[in-house]
């Protein structure tokens, strides 16, 4: 499931945030499940504590903990790490507003308490099935208080060095046509021809060889280089050429900063 | 657009590090206010980032820049546009005495119909009882059908001994947490377009009756009212109000001659749902207290009398707080 938010700006900019599938968010909720068993249990101990002076008070304590902590869980960390849960954030995920506004005390104790229905009958049956159909993989907390959660995709600088070996590049002879296939390969193009260098050596030799063809023809397709730049040259070292081309000239005035986003 | 990107990179880095390094400051800090010419340089700092986003767009092979600057663009631009008040400190009592009763007077309609569903299933469940006797052992709940009511107040007023001792406050926390707990359902059956809220009002409704009834028909109303008023009255208005809040969110997700969008909708009436709640929460908490402390303790130890008297003075506290708290305040004339 590759569903975006999108949100146009009045200057009329447009971003888009990668949205969480229901699958990761159910991961996310079953580490939240260990650090509510954990706070629990160590809640346990004290109640233990208490129960060697008055057992019905600690009984009390008890009651009262678990329901604090059971509901209070996702409100307190949503809100004091803005859309973060111990879950979410290792499973690199956040809870936003839909219309990409600063999230509300109000939506997060919303989305929360409506987990109530969402968790109907078991394991979130109900929230999951909504999540599933719902455009913007919303389950029926994230519907009322107007919330999606977001995947923040860690960035990263691409290893060129392990896929760009340094050899004579014959694509940048021609510095107008690799201009033009800059502009025309699309980040998920690019991507996808990074990554099938990085893994290669995964492939087996046949299906490589199927694949690199295949990744070539389309990237030629993109721009037609004179026959003396391309002749000869094999298609896994064709895709090297345009993953230096698309790549390079960034990697070597890296963005400051990035790491922290 | 063919840009001479590396220029164009190493001439924005800058700008967009300087933004970066406010967003930080602002979501390390909620309660921060940017001075104007602060504020200033970080709308200009925001315009630049995005007509960056915008240009790099149309220059897609870039795709960590530009995801970089989208992450970038979005968290300024939820601070830019955000029009909702941002709340820099909590007064509870500024909360409880007037904007509690202010929400719950201004959805007052959506209380009404909680009010009128729960009578209309107090009457079915009356008049099941009145017409059909067996019927008792369907619609109430097991415990209250194994026993005549009269039977039950010679038993409870033969006690000599407190049943509830040692266990008044384990007690009255199971009250608190289970009644919170089929409040926020009662909430959250909103979602349903309000069809789960109205069976849970109308079922709570109809046990209430046909208890009711079933009291009154064998002459036992003293010890009715003796036994439910003290934390009935504060205890059935909290369900009420869950039901109104649960009706609240219905009414958005309904939309019904509104040309607002469903987001729209729902995130104005999203904070009054809240309020509601958390008010229902602080009611169930003195109904927990008041029901394990006193309810369960019927005459000799406590006359009736007595027990009706203090369910009469919270009710009248209760309607007042309801409706007179937070009249004519500042937030109020504004409205």
């Amino acid at each position: 499931m590759n569903a975006e938010l999108k949100i146009r700006t009045p200057e009329g900019i447009v971003f888009a945030q990668p949205l969480a599938g229901p699958i990761t968010r159910f991961f996310a909720w079953a580490i939240d499940l260990m650090a509510i068993s954990a706070i629990l249990s160590l809640l346990g101990t004290v109640g233990n504590l208490i129960g060697a002076i008055d057992y019905n008070i600690a009984l009390a304590v008890m009651a009262l903990a678990y329901f604090v902590v059971s509901i209070g869980y996702g409100i307190a960390f949503e809100w004091l790490w803005r859309g973060q849960t111990l879950g979410k954030r290792l499973l690199r995920l956040r809870v936003v507003d839909a219309e990409g506004l600063r999230l509300q005390f109000d939506q997060v104790v919303t989305r929360n308490l409506l987990r109530f229905v969402d968790m109907q009958p078991v394991f979130y049956v109900v929230g999951g099935i909504t999540c599933w159909l719902n455009r913007r993989c919303q389950r029926l907390g994230d519907i009322a208080a107007n919330t999606v959660v977001v995947r923040i995709p860690a960035v990263s600088e691409p290893d060129l060095e392990q896929v760009v070996s340094g050899k004579f590049n014959s694509l940048r002879q021609y510095p107008h046509l690799a201009a033009r296939l800059r502009q025309r390969v699309s980040p998920e193009e690019a991507s996808a021809a990074l990554q099938a260098l990085i893994r290669r050596d995964e492939f087996e030799p046949a299906a490589r060889i199927e694949l690199f063809a295949q990744m070539a023809a389309h990237f030629r397709a993109k721009v037609e280089f004179p026959p003396d730049a391309t002749d000869g040259v094999a298609d896994e070292q064709f895709l090297r050429n345009v993953v230096d081309i698309v790549f390079r000239s960034r990697a070597e005035t890296p963005v400051r900063n990035m790491a922290s986003v | 657009m063919i840009i001479d990107l590396e220029r164009f990179i190493s001439v924005s880095c800058p700008t967009w590090s300087e933004l970066e390094n406010i967003l930080k400051e602002i979501e390390a800090e909620p309660t921060l206010r940017l001075n104007l010419d602060r504020l200033q340089r970080f709308h200009e700092l925001y315009e630049r980032t995005a007509a960056d986003l915008a240009k790099l767009n149309t220059f897609s092979s870039e795709p960590e820049t530009r995801r970089y600057l989208e992450s970038l663009v979005a968290r300024a631009y939820g601070e830019i546009h955000e029009t909702r008040e941002k709340r820099r400190r909590v007064y509870p009592l500024r909360w409880f005495f007037q904007t509690l009763p202010q929400t719950f007077r201004r959805q007052i309609r959506a209380f009404y119909l909680s009010l009128a569903i729960t009578i209309a299933g107090c009457l079915i469940g009356g008049f099941a009882i009145v017409l059909d006797p067996p019927s008792r052992h369907v619609i109430m709940p097991f415990g209250h059908d194994q026993m005549r009511p009269s039977e039950r107040v010679q038993k409870e007023e033969r006690q000599t001994s407190d049943r509830l001792s040692g266990s008044k406050t384990s007690f009255s926390a199971m009250l608190m947490t289970h009644n919170t707990k089929v409040s926020i359902f009662t909430l959250a059956m909103g979602m349903s377009y309000g069809i789960g809220t109205i069976i849970l009002l109308f079922y709570n409704g109809a046990i209430l009756g046909a208890i009711s009834v079933d009291y009154v028909m064998d002459g036992q109303l003293r010890f009715l009212l003796g036994w439910l008023m003290p934390h009935g009255v504060i205890e059935i208005p909290a369900i009420l109000i869950a039901g109104q809040a649960g009706l609240v969110l219905a009414t958005a997700l309904i939309g019904w001659g509104n040309r607002q969008t469903l987001g729209q909708r729902l995130r104005l009436v999203s904070k009054d749902i809240v309020t509601l709640i958390f008010g229902v929460g602080l009611m169930l908490i003195w109904a927990g207290f008041v029901e394990a402390f006193l309810s369960q303790y019927h005459e000799p130890v406590i006359p009736y009398e007595a027990k009706i008297a203090f369910g009469t003075v919270e009710l009248i506290l209760l309607c007042l707080f309801l409706s007179k708290s937070g009249r004519n305040t500042r937030s109020q004339k504004a409205r």
